[in-house]
């Protein structure tokens, strides 16, 4: 058999390489538009601002934004501090040894655990074990151990990216390695921290597994945070699954759609200045 | 000084944060769900498909299989789909172009796991259901929905991976005067052989970690399925669905199941960290 000449066989690879991509981006835009154009004429401000009445099949979504905030939020909270903190020992404190190795070889497990066992690991120690129940509070210390490792991560490449030279003058200047850390290192690195913060407050909202079996799913309005509470995510779960109410499924995943895109555009504008600051 | 030392050490034991955290999972999971695994007896739980919570029988052999198969189908198409992406964005695509694309892939996996499956259940359910036959929930299902969930794991590591081949390797390719693509796949693909296959082992450990919307498009028979058109349980979707009214020893089972779970994934990410380290040490400098 002939072989084919390089530059036909270049066309053909091309040619598939470049089908396939659209191919995904095409899925991509499918799921996207599908959802908003069948859920968009839902969204009413009552559905925003109203709690659900009968399972969800009529009244709103309120009690639910609240929840998924609170949980998500708080579990921002607590996990950004920790993984900030983590990041500036690794970067700027200690030299590469078997002890780093560990503290990334942990941060790395704890990053490919499935969320399903952190919500049965969460279910355990801080709903029965530490004795939170069923709570926006359990949810969101679960949560935060689940987006630890991406806030590390996106520390550490965040403060590495900062020019050594600042550091350097810093210390010529006189500084403590803790101010130069606080005053000249962090607010070089925010904008890149903040695009994990903002990219792991998003991987919170959509998560649902995890907070199905710590969070709970009660329907009212979470009044503080040992209370339970229903995120938006399992919500929609529950409403497609059981078949409550299509109408409110669309008009419910297409809020979320929406959150996840804003918050996604917000990354990326961080990201892009932060890029152009850098270099 | 001393103020540096105990700012030092209070930094490292908020490091030690995400070691503590792992270790604890580990052990209360563990905890939780080995005695009954030892119980059963090995053969009992792992070699039994016969699952059956009422009756004290707790067999997962048919989820352990069923996990495997939906993950191994969700890793042909995301793993094709999803280096395809790579090599297009690192070899073939304009700059201006891939600064477009990439967010697009990123924002592939914000989307939530549970849109996922609801999609599969309103468009592609229906379309095996009417044109392949079976229930339509089904292995190919989960495969394909899985498929496109891991895509982004797959794509965003192998970019890296290829980015981080030296420019100099496709410069001395091309200067003798072979194409883009000849270049692509002798040269590139090669060198960024082990980074690749660490994506692919992630994007596994992914695939047979994603819980809700497998539960959505799989069916969740408790059979070992026959077919790709045949409905299947996972590991996943067992302990989600049935977490919510188990007590006492079904409850320990469904913990047994996530340590299983767990054991497996822990496999395949330790052995994705080993090649791709070793990859990484191998190559000489840029």
């Amino acid at each position: 058999m002939r072989r084919l000449s390089p530059a036909i066989s270049q066309r053909i690879a091309m040619g598939i390489l470049w089908l396939l991509t659209l191919a995904t981006i095409a899925v991509l835009f499918y799921i996207i538009f599908y959802i908003l154009i069948k859920g968009l004429p839902h969204i009413t401000w009552e559905f925003l601002s109203q709690a659900p009445r009968s399972m969800g099949r009529k009244g709103g979504i309120f009690p639910m934004i609240v929840g998924t905030f609170m949980v998500s939020g708080l579990a921002v909270l607590i996990a950004a501090p920790l993984g900030v903190g983590t990041a500036v020992y690794l970067t700027e404190y200690t030299r590469e040894s078997r002890f780093t190795f560990l503290l990334r070889f942990g941060a790395d497990c704890l990053a490919g655990i499935p969320s399903i066992i952190y919500g049965l690991f969460g279910f355990v120690f801080f709903s029965i074990a530490l004795g939170m129940g069923l709570s926006v509070l359990s949810g969101a210390l679960t949560l935060a151990l689940m987006v630890l490792p991406t806030i590390i991560r996106t520390a550490e490449e965040a403060i590495r990216a900062v020019p050594y030279a600042y550091r350097e003058a810093s210390y010529g200047l006189g500084s403590t390695r803790w101010q130069m850390v606080t005053r000249i290192v962090l607010p070089a690195a925010l904008p890149g921290i903040c695009t994990g913060i903002v990219l792991s407050l998003g991987r919170s909202i959509s998560e649902t597994a995890a907070v199905m079996l710590t969070a709970g799913s009660a329907l009212r309005l979470p009044q503080s945070a040992f209370d339970s509470s229903r995120t938006l995510a399992l919500h929609f779960y529950i409403l497609s699954r059981e078949g409550l109410s299509m109408e409110k499924g669309y008009a419910t995943a297409s809020v979320l759609i929406i959150i996840i895109l804003v918050l996604n555009a917000f990354a990326y504008w961080l990201m892009r200045r932060f890029i152009r600051r850098a270099y | 000084m001393n103020q540096d030392k105990l700012i030092a050490l209070a930094l490292m034991t908020v490091a030690l944060s995400a070691v503590t955290g792992l270790a604890v999972i580990t052990v209360f999971i563990f905890k939780e769900g080995v005695p009954i695994i030892v119980d059963a007896g090995l053969r009992g739980f792992f070699l039994s498909s016969d699952w059956d919570p009422a009756a004290g029988r707790f067999g997962i052999l048919s989820m352990i299989v069923g996990s495997l198969i939906v993950t191994l189908g969700a890793m042909a198409l995301g793993g094709v789909f999803g280096l395809s992406l790579a090599i297009v964005l690192t070899q073939f695509c304009p700059a201006k172009l891939a600064a477009i694309i990439k967010p697009v892939v990123e924002l592939l996996a914000g989307i939530p796991s549970v849109v996922y499956g609801f999609m599969g259940v309103v468009t592609l359910v229906p379309l095996i259901r009417t044109y392949l036959g079976g229930p339509g929930l089904s292995v190919l299902a989960a495969s394909i929905v899985l498929g496109i969930m891991v895509l982004p794991t797959v794509t965003s590591i192998s970019v890296d991976a290829l980015q981080a081949v030296p420019r100099s390797y496709w410069e001395g390719s091309v200067a003798m005067g072979a194409t883009k693509w000849q270049t692509t796949h002798m040269i590139m693909l090669k060198a960024a052989r082990s980074g690749i296959v660490a994506a692919i082992i992630l994007g596994m450990g992914r695939a047979l970690g994603e819980t809700m919307a497998v539960i959505m498009v799989a069916g969740n028979a408790l059979e070992v399925p026959g077919s790709l058109l045949d409905p299947v349980r996972t590991l996943t979707s067992n302990i989600a669905l049935e977490m919510g009214y188990a007590t006492g020893r079904h409850r320990e089972a469904l913990f047994a199941t996530g340590v299983t779970l767990f054991v497996i994934i822990m496999i395949f990410n330790t052995t994705a960290l080993v090649i791709a380290r070793r990859g990484a040490g191998k190559r000489g400098p840029k």
